[in-house]
């Protein structure tokens, strides 16, 4: 698996921990939603970045109050088809202005990163054996818009009118 | 009609370009076909039981004399020479290769036309009243809005991928002809009391396996904030519609499961986080839109043509058709003409491409270059000169679309059934064929009146049988085609479901069963009243009667 972000393949320095699996004494790590609600003042303590994993029917919501300690927050989606966390993004985004790493997980396809990035995704872990080229295939697609969102790319409206 | 700007252009041909490489990854396997089914839905593209089926849409129901030719054009080059228009105005090609889609696209795009967002989970065309902009009783022309609304949802980031698909339609009439009751949205565009335009909103509407009418969430919605108000809907949807069952993914569901009061609350507070955003109309941007459904350069005539009244008077054949293909325009001297691609005995909606030629010649000569397709598979020409009409009538005699049946039994809806679909349990292209060859003489059919027979294969229900006043559904019984029939339907603005009669009837039976309810029907009804009004009044009962009495008995 390959993180991409800002349109070059990175390296992840970040530990997922799943469920109740014993933390690490140093290193960023991202948790489970019920583990941040559970340990959320030690996990905050910590020296290092924390960050939420949310899957699919986790409510957004349920971190707006914490988007200050979060250094990143992931997306899962469990198959490209379930496309709850497209809202997840734009409402942490541009609801509650997370300014965090935005990361797309799970079943991430070239076809759907130019989407997520409109979303407000600016990290993803891809299935591909070339990334960077997926990046600049999926991004050279269109470069027409209708829809006003908060990735700063400006709508036809917009042109129209300048 | 709207005509694309260098971006709406550029976004159409930039797609065709995306959707040429997809093909290429799927034919080099770099996607499987799980992974591409989504993007081949997304331009248009099923897999039918025989071949590939394209759907292209036509942004609701409007259609310039060149797309058609365009249109002909592909069904004669990558098709069997004739194409299918559908239930929601778009065009349907039945017999089509992955391999030259990448061109087919690229021609479509040329003309302003595409498969964008025509199928999958997302959303889809929106749909209008077919007489919108020339009809006498339109409050506001509702294509400026179905315009708005096709630029937001085209390749709409965060609703690509839906629980299911989502549909729109809009009126801007109280003769609701845009079936927005059965709708995921259904916009009903009025003046309130001060002048202003907007529209009330009605949601959760649809057919399929569990019809609902949809209800009204809000009472009066101003222009502007048209889709600030679509997009909160949309993300209540995209977040909490049911995604673990297909077939309880539509709106219809969550709004039935939350409730109407508590999901139109979400609504509202989603709503006042975003209205006043960058989604907020401008005025000049309604303006722009609007100027390009600016009224045709109309002559002034008299409101009624002498010629075409002579016509008539010489000419029954004329006559009667004219009766029944005409509805009233806004402009004096001018008149709608319906053109039925419904012929007696043949498929509804299915058109060659010489015909299409043909409609395509009539449109310029007569109409203004443009044309309608409409929900009930046939054309409208909207702005003819009443003296015209005569002559476009032999034309119209020639190329084989000159049958008089609209909004008559023979004006069935019907979808494609077993002959094309993989989920069907029955035949309905026969069926229909079948009904109308046994009502064919057209001043039987006059004297009946307005009958709408709506037919589906299965109970998906692509041919909306629940809204049909005579709905026909094909159902699985032990291996053998049967049909289900209910009565009671209606798409207009007192929107109805239909209920089942009773036991099921093979293809003859049901046929029978329908002429003898229609019989009932002439023999009951009151004076002036349409089948609709008499089955209200008079509940199932004597109908029920008329089709189980007699030599073929239901079961
Ligand atoms: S109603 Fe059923 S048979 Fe007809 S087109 Fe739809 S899915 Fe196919």
């Amino acid at each position: 698996m390959a993180l991409l972000k800002g349109g070059k393949s990175v390296d992840d320095a970040w530990q997922r921990i799943d469920g109740d699996e014993v933390l690490p004494e140093t290193g960023p790590v991202v948790v489970d939603l019920s583990r941040w609600q559970q340990d959320r003042e030690s996990l905050i303590a910590r020296a290092d970045a924390v960050g939420v994993r949310l899957q699919s029917d986790d409510d957004p919501e349920s971190l707006a109050g914490d988007l200050d300690h979060l250094t990143l927050i992931a997306l899962d989606f469990p198959g490209f088809k379930d496309g709850r966390a497209y809202s997840s993004a734009r409402v942490l985004r541009e609801r509650h202005a997370f300014k965090g790493e935005l990361r797309a997980v799970g079943d991430v396809l070239l076809e759907h990163l130019l989407f997520m990035h409109r979303c407000g995704f600016d990290a993803f872990e891809i299935q591909s054996d070339d990334p960077e080229r997926d990046w600049q295939i999926a991004v050279d697609d269109f470069d027409v818009w209708y829809q006003p969102t908060a990735d700063g790319r400006p709508t036809a409206l917009q042109r129209r009118s300048s | 009609m709207y005509r694309y700007d260098e971006f709406d252009q550029a976004l159409v041909t930039q797609r065709a370009k995306q959707f040429a490489r997809q093909v290429e990854r799927r034919l080099a396997g770099e996607l499987t076909e799980d992974q591409f089914l989504p993007l081949r839905l997304k331009n248009g593209l099923y897999l039918q039981l025989h071949a590939y089926m394209l759907r292209i849409n036509v942004p609701y129901g409007v259609l310039s004399s060149r797309q058609l030719r365009k249109l002909a054009h592909i069904a004669r080059t990558y098709d069997k020479d004739y194409g299918h228009w559908t239930t929601r105005q778009n065009m349907q090609f039945n017999w089509i290769r992955l391999e030259d889609m990448p061109e087919i696209l690229l021609e479509l795009a040329s003309v302003e036309m595409h498969g964008i967002q025509s199928s999958g989970n997302c959303i889809r065309n929106t749909t209008a009243d077919e007489y919108a902009g020339v009809a006498a009783d339109e409050v506001e022309d509702p294509r400026v809005y179905c315009e708005i609304i096709r630029q937001w949802s085209s390749l709409h980031p965060e609703f690509s991928y839906l629980p299911r698909k989502f549909k729109i339609a809009v009126t801007g009439s109280d003769n609701d002809r845009a079936a927005v009751k059965v709708h995921d949205i259904g916009l009903r565009l009025y003046r309130n009391e001060a002048g202003e335009a907007g529209f009330e909103v009605f949601v959760g509407g649809g057919l399929g396996r569990t019809p609902f009418v949809g209800e009204s969430i809000r009472a009066f919605l101003p222009t502007r904030d048209l889709l600030s108000y679509c997009e909160a809907i949309l993300r209540i949807y995209n977040q909490l519609g049911r995604r673990d069952n297909k077939y309880k993914a539509r709106i219809k569901i969550l709004v039935h499961e939350m409730g109407l009061d508590e999901f139109g609350r979400q609504v509202e507070e989603e709503w006042e986080r975003i209205r006043e955003g960058a989604l907020t109309l401008p005025d000049e941007e309604i303006e722009r839109i609007r100027t390009h459904f600016e009224p045709p350069p109309y002559e002034s005539l008299p409101a009624e043509s002498a010629a075409y009244l002579a016509k008539r008077t010489q000419n029954q054949d004329f006559a009667t058709w004219a009766d029944q293909q005409l509805a009233d325009h806004k402009q004096p001297g001018y008149a709608i003409v319906n053109v039925s691609c419904t012929p007696i005995g043949r498929a509804p909606g299915d058109i060659s491409s010489g015909q299409m030629e043909v409609m395509a010649d009539l449109a310029d000569r007569f109409s203004f270059g443009e044309l309608r397709v409409t929900h009930n598979q046939n054309l409208v020409l909207t702005d003819v000169r009443q003296e015209d009409v005569f002559t476009l009538w032999e034309a119209l005699i020639s190329a084989g679309l000159a049958t008089a049946n609209h909004g008559l039994i023979s004006d069935t809806i019907c979808c494609p059934g077993l002959d094309y679909c993989s989920l069907a349990n029955a035949r309905s292209i026969p069926l229909a064929e079948k009904l109308s060859a046994r009502v064919a003489d057209t001043s039987r059919q006059q004297e009946i009146g307005e009958i709408y027979v709506n037919m589906s294969g299965c109970i998906n229900a692509c041919g909306h049988h629940h809204v049909g006043n005579i709905g026909i559904v094909g159902v699985d019984k032990k291996n053998s085609e049967l049909y289900q029939l209910m009565l009671g339907g209606s798409a207009e603005a007192d929107a109805s479901l239909g209920k089942i009669l009773g036991p099921g009837f093979d293809e003859d039976g049901i046929i029978d069963a329908i002429e003898r309810i229609v019989d009932a029907y002439v023999s009951l009804r009151e004076d002036g009243e349409r089948f609709i009004e008499t089955y209200r009044r008079l509940g199932p009962a004597p109908f029920k009667e008329a089709a189980y009495d007699g030599t073929t008995q239901g079961r």
